[in-house]
């Protein structure tokens, strides 16, 4: 489904990584293995079309994503460093909008339930400026529960998480792949899911 | 559809949590504005030739303020990356927030700017044209300015070097805007200066989302 190719990519005059080949079909997880600086970030940002590679080719069922623009976008669902939560709405209003955004509305109830799941029960209506570093990264993780999206793209989704929380995405996940879904992600910590690829950039 | 209304609420509702930064925008309108006739003194004719320029001058500037806040703390929070995945039209996106920017720091101006003409005198037909130029106008400022807020994004500096951007685009909106108020006050029609002024509305409408779309897709790299 996502195909690679011979990608390579460079911030200013430093090239991170070339000649990168890697195929991903439904139901397959792949996780990107690297140092500090190695490149992970910069190549998830460019499978999402942030960053222009300065060779090779990301396709998605055989065309180039580049030219499919906003029906790739349709497909995947990011999750950067950044939480992209806004400290002045609450959890609730958060979780609706970035569904809204990424195209698909939700109802209060359905939010209400996929913050309960992610471990936010009674925190709903808080603004997020007042959750702690782990909440406000449950919160953007709640995105999970409510996209369909087909390719996860995640980066570090396990920074500030505590071990509840951390078998929690490990079991959404596998919930995922059982989908047919599919997943690239970078992490520092041990993760625990049957079928783990690793791409290893160095 | 549907995400032009979303978008725009989530703006708005996001002022609205914020209300300092709409107000500051609005008091440093009626601030500038004010200090002319203090300035000047108590010269009617001279404020009356002046009225629709300051007001005009005051009203850009005014604008330029909150530009800087357009796209910078949804780039800084991560939202914006958000944004640009999102399945649908990015111009359409781009559309929603310029609208919501416009309603939370044009509008209060174009509502303001009556009361504030009159310190200067202004005749009630005169009054009439120049809300009805800001109307037309301020939308145009905060279209271009979002160019402008846009390729901007992430610089040190941005503020300035966004008013230097942005502030020569907008002359043909502010020759306009006052002509209009100064044909009036002659006794001409203000039809042509109106007419051109809904003309570049007309412009911004079609073109300032894309392009905007297209710099932020740059600015992101």
């Amino acid at each position: 489904m996502l195909e690679v190719t011979k990608l390579a990519c460079s911030r200013g005059d430093h090239r991170l990584f070339s000649g990168l080949s890697f195929r991903l079909e439904p139901g397959q997880i792949l996780q990107v293995d690297g140092a500090n600086g190695s490149g992970k970030t910069s190549l998830l940002r460019a499978l999402c079309g942030f960053l222009m590679p300065d060779e090779g080719e990301i396709s998605w069922g055989g065309i180039s994503t580049a030219k499919m623009e906003e029906e790739f976008y349709a497909k995947i669902l990011y999750l950067g460093h950044l939480n992209a939560i806004k400290d002045d709405l609450n959890a609730l209003e958060n979780l609706r909008i970035a569904a809204g955004i990424s195209g698909c509305l939700l109802d209060e109830q359905q939010a209400v339930s996929a913050l309960q799941r992610m471990g936010l029960r009674g925190r709903e209506r808080l603004p997020t400026k007042v959750l702690s570093q782990g909440q406000r990264r449950r919160v953007a993780l709640a995105r999970l529960l409510v996209n369909q999206a087909k390719l996860w793209i995640l980066d570090e989704p396990l920074t500030a998480l505590d071990v509840g929380a951390v078998h929690l995405i490990e079991t959404l996940l596998m919930e995922h792949l059982a989908r047919q879904g599919m997943v690239i992600f970078t992490t520092h910590q041990p993760l625990q899911v049957p079928g783990l690829r690793t791409l290893s950039l160095s | 559809m549907k995400l032009l209304v979303l978008v725009i609420r989530r703006d708005l509702m996001l002022a609205m949590r914020r209300r300092a930064d709409v107000l500051t925008t609005l008091f440093f309108f009626v601030m500038v504005v004010s200090l002319f006739p203090l300035g000047v003194g108590p010269e009617m004719d001279m404020l009356r030739k002046m009225a629709a320029g300051v007001l005009w001058v005051a009203a850009l500037l005014s604008s330029m303020l909150s530009l800087g806040r357009l796209f910078a703390t949804d780039y800084l929070d991560g939202t914006l990356e958000q944004m640009l995945l999102a399945p649908q039209s990015l111009s359409m996106l781009v559309l929603g927030k310029m609208i919501a920017h416009w309603m939370v720091s044009g509008l209060p101006l174009v509502l303001m700017a009556p009361v504030l003409g009159l310190q200067f005198d202004m005749s009630v037909q005169a009054l009439g044209i120049l809300i009805v130029g800001l109307l037309l106008g301020t939308p145009i400022l905060s279209m271009i300015g979002a160019i402008g807020a846009a390729l901007t994004l992430g610089l040190r500096g941005g503020g300035v070097l966004l008013s230097l951007l942005v502030l020569p685009l907008c002359i043909p909106v502010l020759i306009f805007g006052t002509g209009a108020v100064e044909a009036i006050a002659n006794g001409q029609s203000v039809a042509s200066h109106l007419s051109l002024l809904g003309a570049v509305l007309v412009l911004a409408l079609v073109f300032t989302p894309w392009v905007t779309a297209q710099a932020l897709r740059i600015s992101m790299e």
